[in-house]
């Protein structure tokens, strides 16, 4: 199902002002410096922030009109959401984080809990587990809540290059599989580029596809091999 | 020694802060995370038994729920029987007493969690009850303990309301801060530091938990 989004909401140094589609199933990627309004864009589709003005549309699902004074609550949108520090609940072990929305099936969180690799510590606690491991669990959380919409926050920006090259490969995977739209946030050029199906630069709170060109010209400059990142996205990882 | 006393003092502490904190804890919710307009104007309301010498709360409550005071007979209409100089009376008077030592200590344990959390709930389904439940009960647990045993140490030590409202009735409303003020009275020194050292030992074991409450809730 197809994400529209129309809205303006009044930010500390700027306007945040989009109107934009995320295509049915498929990774829409938002990108931009840091503070260009992109976490409150995932907050605004996620219902946990009200722009001023807006209109978000889900398939034939309205989930935002402000000039109807409508707005659907974040609990009955069916939507996976894994933030930019994963924060799991700290009193639950990780198979219980992992099953924890209202909709999950213990045995879709076993699977995937499995399938990342993290099975065997489901009786843990996460802060005795790392951050990858963490983070793991955060995707389980996600698509074990059978979401209709996936947004990704910067979700594997606190981990160390090895691991966040792991976790990108495995939801690069997955993405086919998954057949819900994703919304998937960085400020990371190399990262955008290995895994989008769609780009969308925010700058100050609107599009802007300059900066995404002038970005990519300079990720292609600071590669050694001056591989082009558009035509061979997969080997212009710079880690 | 007036076990009497002692035990309906325990007895006393034990009831008003069960009920307190099932009263308090949807309070709190609401004050830690709701946009209420004119919240400032209901905390400054609850809190006014803090600022006000414990003789004029008990002075109001006596208005209050005496045979003319709208708690008096509403409660008498109900039980056909008086709510001054009576247990319940006392329970009621302890309650409005100490609802700002439990209210300040669970609000702060409730927006002490994490907000990430709460949203994380909300978004994977969760009603606000079910958050409530799964989410911010079991991660301010330490906070409301502690405010539990402080809520239950005031009453335990509540003095000068429970004499305006109850007075000394043997059995009924004489708790052992009253019991100890009138042995003091009659010069009954040996009975009132008996009293007074078996209730030392209690309060010192429960600041100690509480003191071990908090700290582990910081950590």
């Amino acid at each position: 199902m197809n994400l529209q989004i129309r809205i303006r909401k009044r930010l500390p140094h700027f306007d945040l002002n989009l109107d934009i589609a995320c295509p049915a199933e498929m990774m829409t990627v938002v990108i931009g410096p840091s503070g260009a309004g992109k976490t409150t864009l995932m907050r605004i589709i996620a219902g946990l922030d009200k722009p001023e003005e807006g209109f978000i549309r889900f398939g034939d699902e309205v989930w935002l009109d402000t000039r109807r004074r409508f707005c659907l609550a974040p609990q009955k949108r069916r939507l996976g959401y894994v933030f930019q520090d994963f924060p799991l609940f700290p009193h639950l072990t990780i198979f219980e984080n992992a099953s924890f929305a209202a909709r999950t099936q213990k045995d879709d969180a076993r699977m995937l809990l499995d399938r990342f690799g993290i099975a065997h510590l489901g009786g843990r606690k996460p802060d005795a587990v790392s951050g990858g491991e963490r983070q793991r669990c955060a995707l389980c959380q996600a698509l074990a809540s059978a979401p209709r919409l996936l947004l990704l926050d910067e979700p594997f920006s606190a981990l160390d290059v090895f691991t966040r090259r792991d976790l990108r490969d495995q939801l690069h995977q997955m993405k086919a599989e998954l057949s819900v739209p994703i919304v998937y946030v960085t400020h990371d050029v190399n990262e955008a580029l290995y895994l989008a199906d769609e780009l969308l630069p925010i700058v100050d709170g609107r599009v802007d596809r300059q900066w995404m060109q002038k970005s990519i010209a300079r990720a292609d400059a600071a590669r050694p091999d001056r591989t082009r990142a558009v035509r061979e996205p997969r080997l212009s990882l710079a880690y | 020694m007036d076990w009497t006393a002692l035990f309906l003092s325990l007895k006393l502490a034990l009831v008003a802060t069960t009920i307190l904190m099932l009263l308090t804890a949807p309070l709190a919710c609401l004050l830690a995370y709701s946009r209420l307009p004119g919240k400032a104007f209901i905390e400054a309301f609850i809190n006014l038994p803090l600022a006000m010498p414990p003789t004029v709360v008990g002075f109001y409550l006596l208005l209050l729920m005496g045979p003319e005071g709208s708690l008096g007979r509403i409660w008498t209409g109900i039980t056909g029987s008086p709510l001054l100089f009576t247990f319940a009376g006392i329970v009621i008077a302890s309650i409005i007493y100490s609802i700002p030592f439990a209210l300040q200590p669970m609000r702060a344990a409730f927006e002490k969690v994490d907000p990430r959390l709460i949203d994380s709930a909300r978004v994977l389904g969760l009603s606000a009850p079910a958050v409530f439940a799964r989410v911010i009960l079991p991660n301010s647990l330490n906070g409301i303990a502690a405010s539990s045993i402080l809520v239950f140490l005031h009453a335990l030590g509540a003095f000068g309301v429970i004499l305006m409202v109850g007075g000394s009735v043997p059995g009924e409303t004489r708790v052992a801060s009253i019991a100890i003020y009138e042995s003091v009275e009659t010069l009954q020194y040996g009975s009132a530091a008996r009293m007074s050292l078996a209730l030392l030992p209690i309060c010192y074991v429960f600041l100690l938990i509480v003191h071990r409450l908090t700290r582990s809730g910081s950590s």
